[in-house]
């Protein structure tokens, strides 16, 4: 029995990566998996995607999915600017992020908002578990005010809410997430990737080892009881037809640059995602209710991304020549003359 | 009058910051210099935007020195608040320019008193209200070029040049130095020694271009294209040069594209970390900065080390340590910028000792940031960078651009997608590297500032850090010897020696002539490049003494050397530092090297 192969022609195994050496039943580990899905689906080629990273668990995992891939695990907090690099080098790459609470909410706060309001076209994924798990469990700036660490401390600071911070930035595409629900994670992984432009993922991806006890609310009981998507997403990659044969008036159908649909279908009150003000107030509403909104909060299709704006060409500027690059000698020797 | 001075003369104006004198500064340099004369301008200027005092000098000699001197001879003073501080610094028999209201009660009397009515000048003469206040300045040009004999066509001329891009604004200035220059002419007799005639052959085929002009220049024809900064003095002009050039020469007039990328960045950090994404996706990047830019950046250079991607780094150094004095020249950072970043780091560090080497340097950093794979650091200083410099044209470059050891899909192919992409193939310690992108599937590894093997591979094994740290020794090495080697004039055929790098050449040459009059002829050695060429032994033990010149407190570069001497050469070597932030003048090597050379009686 021959394998299935994608648009490009590859199984699904050609997107796995090393072994993960993560805990068994790490909420990271289903994301990787979910990842995986998502790439295979779309049809990426290996080639193109450059995967991205700072330091902490969640960093590691660039390593467990297209192992023929890219990839570059930088610096704390720094994935950001190693993106943006990258991204301005070679605009043909594919730019996946993968970061941390700690990653992102704290060390790398600074990179991650101005990578937002620069709108460099990359997905941005946090998978969020609230705690540093390779320092052995302190809190991170994602823990909610009240929850308790293992061992039974309370969190007394706000937390910061990366999807909230996003929306005040103007960022195009946010989204969040549980890493258990895979029906949502995967379309929403592949909507990000087909925006053209800074789309944040946030995962909520429960720490079995340090931050899974009652008491916690990104444990995965918490989040199963808790969870409120406020719309049921697929994803309609470009190369295929859109269908739609719900209900009229219960469906959205949102086209992104590349061609791609995503649709969003009604579960309770109906969501905006164009709508910021809309997606502030089900962020709040939801944790006012004590509730974890999930679905794509927001999506703005129109905004163009830093290096369109910027003007920089779609050949990637690692490939330019010293005849595209330098002055002539004539210039040259024009130039000189005008600091005589 | 007897003994006339002339075209060796140093002008000093005390200006106000933020009152346009710099304009009038440099439309008084560009006229001299037409006039066939050489000029070095330093620009002495506070970290402030409006109303502290700055001063210019100007000096002028016949040798084209173009190092800072102390000796003033004709002050322009335009500053009450330093008005007796600034007389001070007028030598004995110096020419004194002022504004009329001064007080001259209780001043020197062995200087010359010009004395103008700089303000009743510019509110009856100058119609323009909104300009009165830029034009003053202007004044001053017109009585100086009446005082040393500028002709008329030099101002003409300069002024012209400084307003290229703005001709609207040659007829006013040139109205406003006329008004100075006729004041000149109706009230004062010369009764100073001080002349400038025009000279034939000492300025041909040389242009005034400032440092961080010319590593923005170096940086545009050694390909960069992706750049990140972060706003700060006295780096900040390279990268806003480096975006005025790209407008110019990198723009597609038809689509607007640009083949660069710039991105002001929200700090240092983002700033570096962009340069090296960049870097490490296969474009040739590059961060500037100054001291406390490379302090945050120091993270990052040893993910660039480490990881061993290319980037180059300009550091225009300033004053430390902390904020320090952000308007002042030093070159304090060169021992932290050769180690910067944790663990058993080091980098490549290039010290261009002149604007045609920044313009050198700054192009071929690039290359040797390919061919090795790592950071390289080009230090300049707010002298150079900032000061205009006399200096030849620079030259076109003659060779390709060196991408390094990159392995092409071709190349994958060829070797049936068998690489490691840290493996020391040939024995230089340089790997090969694929860039992202490369449609192969061998291509791709992940790259990673933790420990790996060979191929990329998170490895905590002992054998495995240590060979790969010896492997990036190794590429140290090999580094060692293709650096710009040092600059070597043994002609003296001295048993002394002088070391120096970076802008204290100017005052190294001028000192060595002086040195050379006085009976006391040195010979010299130039280092333009970290890790210490081999040569710079060498040089030390064909000398009895050899003193290292630079300016930090610490004597940064004479430990390196101490470090690199074997046992019986170190009681060569001495330090001669210089570190108020003005740039060193030759005095400043002179004095402590007769002095230490003085035989005990």
């Amino acid at each position: 029995m021959s394998a299935t192969l994608n648009r490009v022609g590859l199984p699904r195994d050609a997107y796995k990566g090393a072994a993960t050496t993560l805990c068994a039943g790490c909420g990271h580990n289903s994301i990787t998996n979910h990842m995986i899905k998502a790439l295979y689906e779309l049809g990426v080629e290996p080639h193109r995607l450059a995967k991205m990273s700072g330091i902490g668990c969640s960093s590691k995992t660039p390593a467990y999915f297209v192992e023929t891939a890219h990839g570059f695990n930088g610096v704390h907090g720094r994935m950001p600017a190693l993106t943006t690099g990258a991204q301005l080098a070679n605009r043909q790459l594919i730019m996946l992020g993968v970061s941390g609470d700690g990653d992102t909410a704290s060390i790398g706060l600074g990179q991650f908002m101005h990578m937002i309001r620069r709108n460099i076209d990359c997905t941005y994924i946090i998978e969020d578990n609230g705690t540093y798990g390779l320092t052995k469990g302190q809190f991170s700036a994602t823990a909610d005010l009240g929850s308790v660490q293992k061992k039974g401390a309370v969190n007394t600071f706000q937390p910061i809410d990366p999807c909230a911070v996003a929306l005040t930035l103007g960022c195009s595409f946010v989204a969040r997430s549980f890493s258990g629900d895979g029906k949502q994670v995967v379309p929403l992984i592949k909507a990000a990737i087909a925006h053209r432009g800074t789309a944040i993922l946030d995962i909520v991806s429960p720490c079995v080892t340090f931050n899974d006890h009652d008491g916690s609310t990104k444990s995965y009981s918490w989040v199963k009881d808790h969870e409120e998507s406020i719309a049921d997403v697929s994803f309609i990659p470009f190369f295929e037809e859109v269908h739609v044969d719900y209900e009229p008036g219960t469906v959205r159908d949102v086209e992104l640059h590349d061609g791609s649909h995503i649709l969003l279908k009604k579960l309770g009150d109906d969501h905006d995602p164009s709508d910021r003000r809309a997606a502030m107030r089900v962020i709040e509403e939801g944790r006012a209710a004590g509730h974890l909104v999930t679905g794509l909060l927001y999506l703005d299709t129109t905004m163009t991304d830093f290096a369109t704006t910027e003007r920089i060409p779609d050949r990637p500027l690692m490939d330019f020549s010293e005849d595209e690059l330098r002055l002539t000698r004539d210039e040259f020797a024009q130039f000189m003359s005008e600091f005589a | 009058m007897t003994n006339q001075i002339i075209n060796d003369l140093t002008i000093q104006a005390a200006t106000v910051n933020g009152s346009g004198s710099q304009t009038a500064n440099l439309i008084l340099t560009r006229a001299i210099f037409h006039m066939g004369i050489p000029v070095a301008p330093k620009n002495v200027f506070p970290s402030n935007i409006e109303g502290l005092p700055t001063w210019y000098q100007l000096r002028v000699t016949p040798q084209g020195h173009m190092a800072r001197t102390d000796q003033v001879d004709i002050l322009v003073a335009f500053n009450v608040a330093t008005w007796h501080q600034d007389l001070k610094t007028v030598r004995p028999g110096g020419v004194v320019v002022h504004e009329e209201a001064f007080s001259t009660a209780d001043v020197r009397t062995d200087l010359t008193y010009y004395p103008v009515p700089f303000s009743k000048l510019a509110k009856s003469k100058i119609t323009s209200d909104t300009l009165r206040k830029q034009l003053a300045n202007m004044i001053y040009v017109g009585v100086v070029a009446g005082l040393l004999g500028i002709p008329w066509e030099a101002l003409d001329h300069a002024v012209k040049r400084q307003f290229l891009s703005k001709p609207k604004a040659v007829p006013v200035n040139l109205e406003a130095i006329k008004v100075g220059f006729d004041h000149w002419q109706d009230n004062f007799s010369k009764n100073d020694p001080y002349r400038l005639e025009p000279m034939s052959g000492a300025v041909d085929g040389k242009v005034l271009v400032e440092g961080n002009q010319a590593a923005a220049m170096g940086a545009l024809m050694g390909g960069a294209t992706v750049v990140a900064w972060y706003p700060i003095t006295p780096s900040s002009s390279l990268c806003e040069n480096l975006i005025a050039y790209s407008d110019r020469f990198r723009t597609d007039p038809k689509t607007g594209e640009k083949r660069i990328a710039v991105v002001q960045a929200e700090d240092e950090l983002a700033a570096v970390g962009m340069a090296i994404g960049a870097g490490w996706a296969g474009a040739r990047a590059m961060t500037s900065t100054s001291g406390p830019g490379i302090s945050l950046m120091a993270e990052f250079a040893g993910l660039g080390y480490y990881a061993e991607v290319p980037v180059v780094i300009f550091d225009i150094q300033r004053i430390g340590p902390s904020t320090g004095l952000p308007t002042r020249t030093s070159q304090a950072d060169v021992g932290f910028a050769y180690t910067l970043s944790h663990g058993d780091t080091k980098h490549l560090v290039l010290l261009p000792g002149t604007v045609e080497e920044c313009y050198e340097f700054g192009r071929d950093a690039f290359d040797y940031a390919d061919r090795f794979q790592t950071p390289v650091f080009v230090l300049s200083d707010l002298d150079l960078g900032m000061n205009l410099w006399m200096t030849p044209e620079f030259k076109y470059p003659d060779k390709p651009f060196d991408r390094g050891k990159v392995l092409s899909k071709a190349d994958l192919e060829r070797l049936a997608g068998e690489w490691g992409r840290y493996r020391d193939v040939d024995g230089d310690g340089v790997p090969y590297r694929t860039l992202p992108g490369t449609d192969h599937p061998a291509a791709g590894y992940f790259t990673r500032g933790s420990g790996h093997d060979e191929h990329a591979r998170y490895t905590e094994s002992a054998e495995a850090y240590a060979a790969n740290m010896d492997r990036l020794a190794r590429k140290f090495e090999t580094a060692r010897a293709d650096l710009p080697a040092p600059v070597i004039d043994e002609s003296a055929g001295s048993p002394i020696g002088l070391i120096a790098f970076g802008s204290t050449h100017a005052a190294v040459v001028e000192a060595r002539l002086a040195l050379a009059a006085a009976g006391r002829p040195v010979d010299y050695l130039r280092v333009r490049a970290l890790p210490l060429s081999s040569q710079v032994v060498d040089f030390v033990s064909r000398h009895e003494r050899v003193y290292v010149v630079e300016q930090n407190r610490d004597g940064q570069v004479f430990d390196l050397i101490r470090l690199a001497l074997p046992a019986e050469l170190v009681d060569r070597l001495r330090s001669i530092r210089h570190y108020d932030g003005q740039p060193i003048p030759a005095d400043a090597i002179m004095e402590p090297l007769l002095e230490s050379e003085v035989v005990p009686a």
